[in-house]
């Protein structure tokens, strides 16, 4: 049986206190353990920032890549062996500014990883900078007189661009996000749960406080199976905020429509010398 | 008889001057001639001046002719760039009805392509074949390779397809057997040894190099000059267990090939410098990571867009030095499509051996010319995976340090779900068990570690290429696909009488040893041979050897050279 303690990691944490990132931690090695899931069955890929961290502070197969491109390596990664489970984490600057073009096209893809974005709306590692998902208005350093540019929406983006799993959880609430990153991963497909984290250093506006309350669950009546519904659900943003699974509808993944790995993984398979003598043949 | 013939096909993009090309390159090639075929494209999909040159030669050819025997116009308005070049004595063969070309040269001979091809099959789509019948026919062969070739290829696109360009070559081929007087026919001798070749270009040599050395993922972003390796990887890719990710950008092939090498399969991008660019940051990742990565750069020349479809070799600096910080990387640059073919399969094991990127320069010249090769050797490519382990070969997987500290510098590396044990990559700099870290101590004792792969893998750089080993009084230098024009240009000088070795690097990072200094004479004048500006490998080869080179040629129009273009300067400059 798979435990808490299997999954135990040596390294020591380097986030600030009260940071939103420990109840993450915490709701994805829960979730793990509930799902029987063991460390070297899983792979999670990360980028630069704070978020990124998460690997080293849990045990897994880890790698922690450059800053925004986190989601090509998970995919190369998911496609040479596809038995992994495979997670891809990382922060608002990492994954939506940095890494925006490639987070639109995994979504495409739909490659069966699931994305945790710890979102705090602001840059942290960098200290306190603006960030894609930054309010309107938001002051920081390099926006004195408030950001200017309309946050960008990760939900809509998603339903937008056929994510066949689209979510927000809330690092306030790992009772209702532990479920979710569960759901996340057993979800056939590329899963994104954007996860509303507080972040206690440069973000004085959007506090655990704030978010407590305007966030509430969506209910049993909602109906995740609709795109239009889902789009209109993902612009309700101020004084409520709705959290769970907005849209969720399996659709062929990548790893699925590839034939040459339907049976084995790509790296359990073996070379085959005598079919090169023939594809030397087609130049005669 | 003639034992050097040169054949040159111009016209729009999108009259079909390539299938002319091959099939020509291809029917002398099954007779056991040498075959060189070099393109000149313009960057568009219709219209403007292309070129294609086939080159049939008795002995082995890896350059194109300055001069052209046989000039063959598919569009009449081509004629007038391309006449200066055609020999005296050489033909033209042009479209009478449709050009506003005329001559009444015995040697420019009308052919109503067209009509021809709309008399053969309702379609004046097929007036390169109408071309292709003609060319045989001037050169006194016989038609049945032809039609035998056309059958071939047009088969699969129904027997009417076939028989109608049949009878299209088969017009072209009998009007000029009816209007052309035997004595202006330029026939070739046979070859010595009339032993049947292949037909191969560099990014096909590359793609099948690479497929032989067990690559099993690919991902790349379309890019000229180098798409070709991509399209033949994915025309592949079913029978040989590929799977090709097409990346939205080459920041994500770079990236996507780390996390499938990290997984434990062989695997590759290819692009050109501007691709290359924004795989850099990714080049650094592979070696800081120490992920096994091979990058094929075809040049072209830059900056930014520069001249798309033409060739240059600016980008070897850039290839050795690409990305922040220091980490180990080899750079190749093979001379022709044998070499790329044996090259891909040395890069993919170092990479495995070393646990560091290897970049494979081509260019324009390399990537889309054609060579003709005896037979590609598959066996002579062996797949060593070297250094990844399984957890009976790991005395104790659950304290596996991903890198622990050996001399060599190569720690043994797991995969990840295919072991009891969990492994940590990392792009920071990181703990032998692969943290983060910050600790002075560590940080030098990775940088040690990372940087003592130098020392093993200058061991396995190969000597160039010393031609021929008699020491001349001229060397020429040079690296990569010049290495064609510069062995032909070595040759010619030495049959002129200036006695001259041709030195060509292939492997050129890290520098390999210097023992082959002792076959250059002390007093000969080196010429460094480049397709760039301001002789980038000339200067490191003063860097690493210390000896000046005495001129540099260089050219930087994005045309190849010719021997012709070398053997003039150097005489120009004795």
């Amino acid at each position: 049986m798979v435990t808490l303690d299997d999954f135990y990691s040596e390294d020591p944490i380097a986030w600030c206190a009260g940071c939103g990132n420990f109840s993450i931690l915490k709701a994805l090695k829960q979730a793990f353990v509930e799902l029987g899931k063991k460390p070297n069955e899983i792979a999670i890929v990360s980028g630069i920032g704070q978020a990124p961290k998460t690997p080293h502070y849990l045990k897994c197969n880890a790698f922690n890549g450059l800053h925004g491109r986190t989601l090509p390596v998970a995919t190369g990664l998911k496609l040479a062996n596809h038995k992994l489970t495979v997670l891809a984490g990382g922060g608002d600057g990492d994954g939506y500014g940095e890494g925006g073009n490639h987070f639109i096209h995994a979504m495409r893809r739909n490659i069966d990883i699931t994305y945790l974005v710890h979102n705090n709306q602001v840059y942290g590692l960098t200290k306190g900078q603006t960030s894609p998902t930054s309010d309107l208005g938001f002051v920081t350093k390099t926006t004195p007189a408030g950001s200017a540019s309309m946050p960008l929406n990760p939900l809509a983006l998603a339903v937008a661009v056929g994510c066949c799993f689209v979510a927000r959880g809330f690092a306030g609430d790992i009772d209702h996000l532990s479920p979710l990153i569960q759901q996340g991963i057993l979800h056939k497909g590329f899963a994104l749960i954007d996860i509303l984290q507080p972040c206690v250093s440069f973000n004085r506006v959007n506090t655990f406080q704030w978010y407590k309350e305007r966030v509430y669950h969506l209910d049993e009546e909602y109906d995740r199976k609709d795109k239009v519904v889902a789009f209109s659900k993902a612009q309700e943003w101020g004084e409520k905020i709705p959290i769970g699974i907005l849209y969720a509808k399996e659709r062929p993944t990548l790893d699925e429509q590839i034939p040459a790995i339907s049976k084995t993984s790509l790296v359990k398979q073996r070379i085959r010398p005598k079919a090169f003598k023939k594809l030397v043949s087609i130049f005669e | 008889m003639l034992n050097d013939l040169s054949i040159r096909i111009c016209g729009q993009a999108g009259q079909g001057i390539q299938s002319v090309s091959s099939m020509i390159g291809k029917i002398f090639s099954r007779q056991g001639y040498h075959v060189f075929i070099n393109l000149d494209v313009e960057s568009r999909i219709r219209g403007g001046h292309n070129f294609d040159q086939v080159r049939v030669k008795t002995k082995p050819v890896y350059a194109a002719n300055h001069r052209i025997d046989i000039l063959v116009a598919l569009d009449g308005d081509a004629v007038q760039q391309d006449l200066p070049f055609l020999l005296e004595n050489g033909l033209l063969l042009y479209d009478g009805e449709k050009s506003k070309f005329k001559s009444r040269k015995p040697n420019h001979v009308p052919v109503p392509l067209e009509r021809l091809s709309v008399e053969s099959g309702k379609d004046k789509i097929m007036l390169n074949t109408v071309a292709t019948g003609a060319v045989f026919a001037l050169l006194g062969a016989g038609l049945e390779p032809l039609l035998g070739k056309l059958d071939e290829d047009y088969g699969r696109k129904g027997k009417a397809v076939a028989e109608n360009n049949k009878k299209a070559a088969a017009a072209g081929y009998q009007y000029i057997r009816e209007n052309i007087r035997e004595n202006l026919l330029l026939k070739i001798g046979k070859p010595k040894r009339a032993k049947k070749k292949i037909l191969l270009n560099g990014s096909q040599a590359i793609a099948v190099g690479a497929i032989c050395a067990g690559l099993k993922f690919y991902s790349g972003y379309p890019m000229s000059p180098s798409t070709g390796i991509m399209e033949f990887v994915a025309a592949h890719a079913k029978d040989h267990g590929i799977i090709l990710e097409p990346a939205e950008d080459e920041i994500s092939a770079i990236n996507m090939i780390i996390g499938a090498s990290f997984a434990g399969v062989r695997s590759m991008t290819d692009t050109s410098g501007g691709g290359f660019c924004l795989m850099a940051e990714g080049l650094g990742l592979a070696g800081m990571t120490e992920t096994p990565a091979v990058v094929v750069v075809a040049q072209r020349p830059g900056p930014a867009t520069g001249l798309p479809t033409r060739t240059d070799q600016s980008d070897l600096r850039f290839a050795i030095h690409a990305a922040q910080g220091e980490f180990p990387r080899a750079v190749f640059a093979p001379g022709h499509a044998e070499q790329a073919f044996h090259l891909m399969g040395k890069a993919f094991n170092l990479a495995d051996k070393y646990q560091t990127p290897v970049i494979v320069l081509g260019d324009q010249h390399l990537n889309d010319s054609f060579f003709t090769v005896d037979r590609l050797d598959t066996e002579r490519i062996k797949i060593k995976r070297h250094h990844v382990m399984s957890d009976r070969e790991i005395l104790s997987p659950m304290n596996y340090r991903r890198y622990a500290w050996h001399k060599s510098g190569v720690s043994p590396r797991i995969l990840p779900g295919l072991s009891k044990a969990v492994l940590y990559a990392d792009s920071d700099e990181h703990t032998e068990a692969g943290h983060i870290t910050e600790s002075a101590q560590v940080r030098t004792q990775m940088m040690k570690k990372r940087m003592q792969k130098l020392e093993g893998m200058k061991k396995e750089m190969a000597s160039p290429h010393i031609h021929p080993l008699k020491q001349g009084d001229v060397v020429l230098l040079g690296w990569g696909s010049t290495y064609g024009a510069m062995k032909e240009a070595a040759s010619d000088l030495s049959a002129q009488g200036v006695a001259t070795q041709m030195l060509h690097f292939s492997e050129i990072y890290l520098f390999p040893n210097l023992a082959f200094l002792k076959n250059i004479p002390k007093k000969a004048r080196i010429f460094a041979i480049e397709s760039n500006y301001t002789g980038q490998f000339a200067d490191i080869f003063r860097f690493e050897t210390g000896r000046s080179v005495d001129h540099k040629i260089l050219k930087y129009d994005g045309r190849p050279f010719t021997a012709k273009e070398i053997v003039d300067q150097v005489q120009n400059r004795l």
